[in-house]
């Protein structure tokens, strides 16, 4: 047998890291199969953590919302929907898990900063150093129906107000170190923020909490490698993963961070099977369960705008046009703000070419060549496609959308986890008790 | 059936005497941590109180300088959930400056993280202090009643804004919920406005109990109300009652005569360190028996008493094995059992849901 580490007890290879991904995003959970638990009760929330754990996994990941999701106008109702609170559930879990790393998805815009720096501080202590903030910014109108200040950030003003809100949460957590005690109540005032903070708790000995990011613009990305220590990143596959990678490394190198200080961490989703043949056959099961009629019909209808349920899902994708010039923004992260005529045209004619039903187009869109990268395959063909991503070190890991809640890390864990981990290309187990030190972070304030 | 008397504890770092964090082995450091947490949930729970509260307030705790601040109350019941079974977990969040949004939602999931046995203690907290640090001012006291009337009314919207039975996973139709069943809640209120429906489902409970300190009542949507206990009490609870409200409960700040030193040296002690703010008179002093008696007296006029120690670490102990066992011998209060909801144990009726009550918007 092959050994693992070096005498110093370092890793000899490069490795990668899981994170889990509860829920996952539109219609990745499956909730019809007889697997399918229960979405919101607590001990599925508890039975994912813990296989998770139990699969040495980083981190444990939490998205946020803030509107439920429309359709047409209409509450969209074809997907799982409804979550708690991303750190309150972090803090329930917090209990009965002790090393995996708590991530809460939480927005710049319809917080305030010094409110969510306590409560990050507070989750900081209360999980021994195991929390990160993925940090999000919404901006739109629609979302802040819901808010005592409606949609007051412009979507020009983005990402100069996130900047704004995550340098006053750091100054604020800078301020609770006991040694700086002597800086309360801290008077914090930028173009958008004028405040004197006195509530701060000190962090733990990791200092603060991981931070993520997910945006993938160009503010987005200069965004994250200014302020994020890791990118909640939507490029998986290998060829541009590994673009990403160099762009990123780039723009962290101009915003004056030391290489390294911001690595990409990719969705992704992993379909296990005997063989190669099988988990390909579980796979298309597996889309055909999450792209159900309705789903497929539903999708186009994000970009034509209206009704489409005159159209049979096994036939042509519509020969009418887009009924808006660009989609809206009630959907959530798909789909905002796209030129609907051009992408109609560009859909029927690869529909056309290809010979696809709506649902089988929609099917292919939404595989997003997950197919392609190797991550369907026996246990042998996954851990070769992830070697190359460890070899390469172009990712610090990936974060895991399980199709199924709460079984879906079963096979990951039981099958992967052990041959990854024999290949010496992922942890044994944790090295230490803060996400901080799973993800090879050094101590940061 | 008569209303159940019930026995809560208020957990405060250390206790309610801004001196106890000295009784505290460890410190601040311990305080601050999860350890202490989750030890601290398993002693109030196996003595048998009604529930827990949190204390919670936008500044530094009054109570202990040596402390920066708590920690938040939300995060502490939420992680207290799936480590108890009977105990209700009562957070106080305060309504002014935050988002009733967010205050709805992490209620909710404490409520699904325990399984049934969330509350919210309503915190009147205003002042140019709190008020900076949001960048805002602090409110004028018609503005504040009209917020906190406001925050309740919007929270128990967005509870209701699923109804119990809103996910059917339907596969012949593809729909996961029926979104008749959720409702745009269009709350405008005094100072904003909520569209709705909540992120999360509605809570096990349906809607929680909501306590709101007696003088901040009126006009406020509350299940129970607290009032200090006291000369003058008996007026103060036909107040009270006038409301309309359903449980009153007294406030009770305890000393116990412990580990062979009368409450009356230890208080004094703590004072020495630094005196204890608030109304003397208001304070019980004295044995686990007095302070048994005495709550059996007051079960005569109120539906419950809350108790806040002095010292958890001292007096805990004699709450825990000598007062409520004496008062469950006695038939006065009967600890909850597991699978007891909240509201069950506070003896409030299943909960309604305005929106199934009165037919579709």
């Amino acid at each position: 047998m092959t050994t693992a580490t070096q005498n110093d007890g370092r890793p000899a290879r490069n490795q990668i890291q899981f994170g889990v991904f509860f829920h996952g995003v539109n219609f990745s959970t499956i909730w019809h199969w007889p697997e399918s638990g229960d979405q919101l009760a607590f001990e599925s929330f508890r039975r994912v953590a813990q296989t998770a754990e139990r699969g040495v996994f980083a981190a444990f990941f939490l998205g946020e919302g803030l509107r439920l999701r429309e359709h047409l106008g209409r509450l969209h109702h074809l997907d799982v929907v409804g979550r708690p609170d991303a750190q309150t559930q972090d803090a329930a879990l917090a209990a009965v898990t002790s090393r995996i790393g708590l991530v809460a998805t939480q927005s710049t815009t319809y917080n305030d900063p010094a409110d969510l720096a306590y409560r990050l501080a507070s989750l900081n202590r209360l999980s021994g150093g195991r929390n990160a903030w993925n940090i999000v910014t919404t901006h739109n109108a629609w979302t802040g129906e819901n808010f005592r200040r409606g949609g007051y950030v412009s979507e020009e003003e983005r990402y100069r107000h996130a900047d704004a809100f995550v340098t006053a949460v750091k100054e604020i957590w800078r301020a609770g170190d006991p040694a700086a005690a002597d800086r309360l109540p801290l008077r914090y005032r930028d173009d958008f923020y004028d405040l004197e903070v006195r509530r701060t708790l000190p962090l733990g000995p990791a200092g603060r909490p991981v931070l993520f990011q997910a945006g993938d613009s160009t503010e987005g990305r200069d965004f994250a490698a200014k302020h994020a220590d890791l990118i909640f990143s939507a490029h998986p596959a290998y060829a541009d993963a590994t673009e990403f990678a160099q762009d990123i490394a780039r723009r962290a190198k101009a915003a004056g961070r030391p290489e390294g200080a911001v690595r990409p961490f990719p969705g992704s989703t992993f379909v296990i099977g005997d063989t190669d043949a099988e988990a390909q056959e579980k796979w298309r099961e597996v889309q055909l369960a999450q792209i159900t009629p309705q789903t497929a019909l539903a999708y186009l209808e994000q970009i034509w705008g209206a009704p489409l349920d005159a159209y049979d899902p096994e036939g042509p994708l519509p020969d009418i046009d887009p009924v808006v010039q660009i989609t809206d923004v009630t959907r959530g992260s798909w789909g905002q703000n796209y030129q609907a005529k051009q992408i109609a045209d560009e859909w029927r004619e690869l529909a056309r070419d290809r010979g696809w039903s709506i649902r089988e187009f929609v099917i292919h869109q939404a595989a997003r060549g997950n197919d392609t990268n190797g991550f369907v395959g026996s246990v042998q063909t996954i851990a070769d496609s992830l070697e190359r991503y460890a070899d390469a070190g172009i990712v610090a890991g990936f974060n895991i959308s399980p199709y199924l809640t709460p079984t879906g890390l079963d096979d990951i864990v039981n099958r992967l986890v052990p041959e990854l981990q024999h290949r010496g290309i992922y942890p044994e187990r944790y090295v230490g008790t803060t996400l901080r030190e799973h993800l090879g972070l050094a101590p940061e304030l | 059936m008569s209303r159940p008397f019930t026995v809560g504890i208020h957990i405060d770092g250390p206790g309610s005497h801004p001196a106890a964090l000295g009784d505290v082995g460890g410190g601040a450091e311990r305080v601050l941590g999860p350890d202490r947490v989750r030890e601290t949930i398993a002693r109030v729970e196996a003595a048998g109180f009604s529930y827990a509260t949190f204390a919670g307030s936008h500044l530094p705790p009054q109570t202990s300088p040596e402390l920066p601040a708590r920690l938040d109350p939300v995060q502490q019941a939420a992680f207290a959930g799936p480590l108890s079974s009977r105990i209700g977990l009562i957070p106080e969040i305060p309504v002014s400056y935050v988002e009733p949004f967010h205050t709805a939602t992490q209620l909710a999931s404490i409520d699904y993280a325990s399984v049934g046995r969330a509350g919210w203690l309503v915190s009147a907290e205003n002042s140019p202090e709190a008020a900076r640090q949001f960048g805002r001012e602090a409110l004028d006291d018609e503005v504040l009643a009209a917020e906190l009337a406001d925050a309740v009314a919007v929270v128990r919207r967005l509870w209701d804004s699923w109804e119990a039975d809103a996910v059917i996973r339907e596969l012949s139709t593809g729909r996961y919920i029926d979104r008749e069943k959720l409702h745009y809640i269009d709350f405008v209120g005094r100072t904003f406005s909520v569209k709705g429906p909540s992120i999360t489902p509605r809570p096990p409970q349906g809607q929680l109990p909501v306590i709101v300190p007696v003088a901040h009542a009126a006009g406020v949507d509350a299940d129970a109300v607290i009032v200090s206990a006291g000369t003058g009490l008996a007026e103060r609870v036909a107040a009270a009652r006038e409301l309309g409200v359903a449980i009153v409960i007294v406030d009770l700040e305890v000393v116990l005569d412990s580990r062979g030193e009368r409450a009356a040296d230890r208080l004094a002690r703590l004072d020495a360190d630094r005196p204890w703010p608030g109304a003397a008179a208001e304070r019980f002093l004295g044995t686990a028996a007095e302070l048994t008696g005495l709550i059996g007296e007051l079960a005569e006029t109120v539906d419950g008493v809350r108790i806040l120690p002095a010292s958890l670490d001292r007096d805990l102990d004699e709450l825990r094995f000598a007062v409520l066992p004496a008062l469950t011998a006695a038939g006065v209060h009967e600890p909850p059992r597991p699978g007891t909801s909240l509201r069950q144990a506070l003896g409030l009726p299943a909960a309604e849901n305005i929106y199934a009550a009165f037919g579709r918007n």
